[in-house]
């Protein structure tokens, strides 16, 4: 009888050594004539774990990590192939409070099978949303999609519905499905850990998607960033293909759809989506004017539906158990879950998919246990390099779009970054400026050269002219009014929440109470 | 080490056999282009006006193109390429002090390769392994929970 051992081939567990882990494995199994077929699934998303290796036995899968290759024979020593007491075993990860206090509708399956086995994915639920979707006319897949209150998960939230409804009406002879997987965010990993982890999950969304708008091409831009997930998903788009989920079989045959890769090129702003059109069409990644909209004249001037990765993955969950067991999650406007990314100096960082309302503060201190350095939180980033700097007095605000925006935030890609007291955040203010400047398409001046006297300009704030804070204010009001897409005109984001929420370190606090003149 | 392949030498040849494979491709220039660095380890100047001829192109268009995205090259890189992560996540978990060590050790700034062309130190903002920072890319190879150290010891091994 052969031993399943899961050992996953995830960015973040290849990167701290799980190739090596899983050779180890194999040299020790065969070394005691142990037969071991080792799965390399995604990862699970606590990644202070990884390596996790997994094995499963009678009682269930049963998880020691992390671990490193040198850590194998004595697990091999203690029986780990049996499912043995050890240090590092943590038993059944699933029963981790980290992994029981979330729901995972969109990652439902990432950790736990192997991504590349069609087989695993309709056993553990997959295809049954285009099943559904196949039962239904063009018309009432987009209802269902409006129906759930999904919102565009790449940052924007625009509701994907009327977004569907929109590419759907729009008439042409060819209409395309783009995938935005340029998930240039820091603080970001969700698009990553579903093309890597659980890929064909993105292909039947986007199959789902075709039918719905009548389009039989998609696209997925992937950055050049993630080879892994770059190779994870063009296998599993060769597996689906010769399965007949894709090509001219494709959504049982009532529409062919094919899907083809397309890698990026380091360039940041092609994750805006008429950047990421450009891009595809060859050219240069600058941002294009709207109207019109990509849904009337998108990818080769045809219409297009152009949506994130987590919006299109979301979509085979809301077509099998219906728009109103997603509806149902979530509060307010913000409806279902987010897959939010814990990142930075927390202790548990990761992915923590749940639904919208569970504020900053317990994502923070409660799941994610605190800074890993253990030194105080000072900030948190939400939403990427272009989301605001949160002081502990914001950490009550929900996770909720309207929320976050009412505190002059944004939930974005819901990626949390935690820095800890040792962070100057006047640093951190000149960084986003800089960011700006090298990423800046250069088509709008007022990122274009914005970025770079905003960067000057914090400069000599650092060096002590407090009366460029005025300035600072200044330019950032006109990057973010004049600019033509989010760059520009959200860079203002960290920059002034980082002034207005920790003066402090712009030494403003202490510039205003020091009299101009001394008098004793 | 595992060292990324010998680029091979120009040759209009396979350049012109690179950009007819795509033929049949929609917006086929970012494909080209990524083939073509493939190959040749950067995009040869030699390659540009094929390209622009065979897509119906300027030279200038093609150019602007290959300009404008920081992962095309003009010029061939070192013999290991090192793309470190500069952005806020990884910064948060002390990617400054990493890419300090590996400045300090390789005696050239970020952006630029050593003069023996043995290790380019390039820049990169995220490679989604955020809470296992800092990270970089070896050659195409995730490698994450970097310390100063750590960097030094993996850039040791990339020097001759």
């Amino acid at each position: 009888m052969t031993t399943r051992i899961y050992v996953p081939g995830d960015s973040a567990a290849v990167a701290v050594g799980a190739d090596a882990v899983a050779d180890a494995i194999r040299g020790a199994a065969a070394a005691v004539g142990r037969e071991v077929t080792i799965v390399r699934n995604g990862s699970r998303g606590l990644f202070e774990l990884e390596t996790l290796v997994e094995v499963e036995t009678a009682e269930g899968r049963i998880g020691y990590g992390p671990i490193a290759a040198r850590d194998v024979p004595g697990l091999a020593t203690a029986g780990f192939f049996d499912g043995a007491p050890h240090a590092k075993r943590i038993g059944k990860p699933e029963d981790l409070p980290f992994f029981r206090r979330q729901t995972r509708l969109t990652f439902a399956r990432c950790g736990i099978t192997d991504p590349l086995s069609l087989e695993d994915y309709e056993a553990y639920g997959g295809l049954a949303g285009l099943a559904r979707a196949l039962e239904l006319d063009a018309a009432a897949i987009v209802e269902q999609v409006k129906l759930s209150g999904l919102r565009g998960r790449g940052g924007a939230g625009f509701p994907a519905g009327i977004k569907w409804e929109t590419v759907r009406n729009a008439p042409g002879p060819q209409k395309y499905v783009v995938c935005n997987a340029d998930e240039g965010d820091s603080g970001t990993f969700a698009d990553r850990m579903i093309l890597e982890g659980d890929p064909f999950l993105l292909i039947e969304g986007m199959v789902i998607a075709g039918l719905a708008v009548g389009a039989t091409k998609g696209f997925v831009y992937i950055r050049s960033e993630y080879p892994l997930a770059i190779r994870a998903f063009s296998r599993a788009l060769e597996i689906a293909r010769g399965a007949g989920l894709l090509g001219q079989s494709a959504a049982g045959g009532r529409q062919g759809f094919e899907i083809e890769v397309r890698v990026g090129a380091g360039a940041y702003v092609c994750g805006e989506e008429t950047a990421l059109l450009e891009s595809l069409e060859g050219k240069r990644g600058q941002v294009r004017a709207k109207p019109p909209l990509p849904a009337h004249q998108g990818l080769f001037g045809r219409p297009t539906l152009i949506n994130n990765v987590l919006t299109l993955a979301a979509v085979p969950f809301i077509l099998s158990q219906g728009a109103q067991a997603y509806a149902d999650f979530g509060m307010g406007r913000s409806r279902g879950t987010m897959p939010i990314q814990l990142a930075g100096d927390i202790k548990n960082g990761g992915l923590f998919e749940t639904a919208f309302g569970v504020t900053l503060g317990e994502l923070i201190d409660d799941i994610g246990g605190g800074t890993l350095s253990g030194r105080p939180v000072r900030a948190a980033q939400v939403g990427g390099p272009l989301g605001a700097y949160f002081p502990r007095a914001l950490f009550d605000t929900p996770m909720d779009y309207e929320a976050f925006a009412a505190r002059g935030g944004l939930i974005g890609h819901a990626g949390v970054v935690v820095f800890n007291d040792s962070v100057d955040m006047a640093r951190q203010a000149r960084f986003a400026m800089e960011f700006c400047a090298v990423e800046s398409c250069g088509k709008c001046t007022p990122c274009r050269l914005g970025a770079v006297r905003g960067t000057e300009t914090l400069d000599r704030i650092a060096a002590g002219s407090a009366a460029d804070l005025v300035t600072l204010e200044d330019l950032c009001e006109t990057m973010q009014f004049g600019s033509l897409c989010a760059l520009g005109g959200l860079t203002a984001y960290p920059v002034m929440s980082a002034v207005k929420h920790f003066p402090e370190d712009f030494q403003v606090l202490q510039r205003q109470s020091e009299p101009a003149l001394q008098v004793d | 080490m595992k060292h990324r392949p010998v680029p091979n030498a120009w040759s209009a040849a396979s350049a012109a056999e690179i950009i007819e494979a795509h033929d049949a491709t929609d917006g086929p220039l970012l494909p080209i282009l990524h083939d073509l660095q493939a190959a040749f380890g950067f995009v040869p100047q030699q390659a540009v006006p094929l390209v622009a001829a065979a897509l119906n192109l300027s030279r200038a268009e093609v150019h602007g193109v290959v300009s404008f995205y920081h992962d095309f090259r003009s010029e061939p890189a070192g013999r290991t390429v090192v793309k470190l992560c500069r952005a806020e996540a990884c910064q948060a978990r002390g990617g400054r002090a990493v890419e300090q060590a590996a400045v300090a050790a390789l005696c050239v700034p970020m952006g630029e390769t050593t003069a023996d062309g043995a290790v380019s130190l390039e820049a990169v903002y995220c490679l989604g392994l955020c809470a296992s920072g800092p990270a970089a890319l070896v050659d195409g190879a995730p490698v994450a929970r970097l310390t100063p150290d750590a960097m030094v010891d993996l850039l040791r091994e990339a020097l001759p």
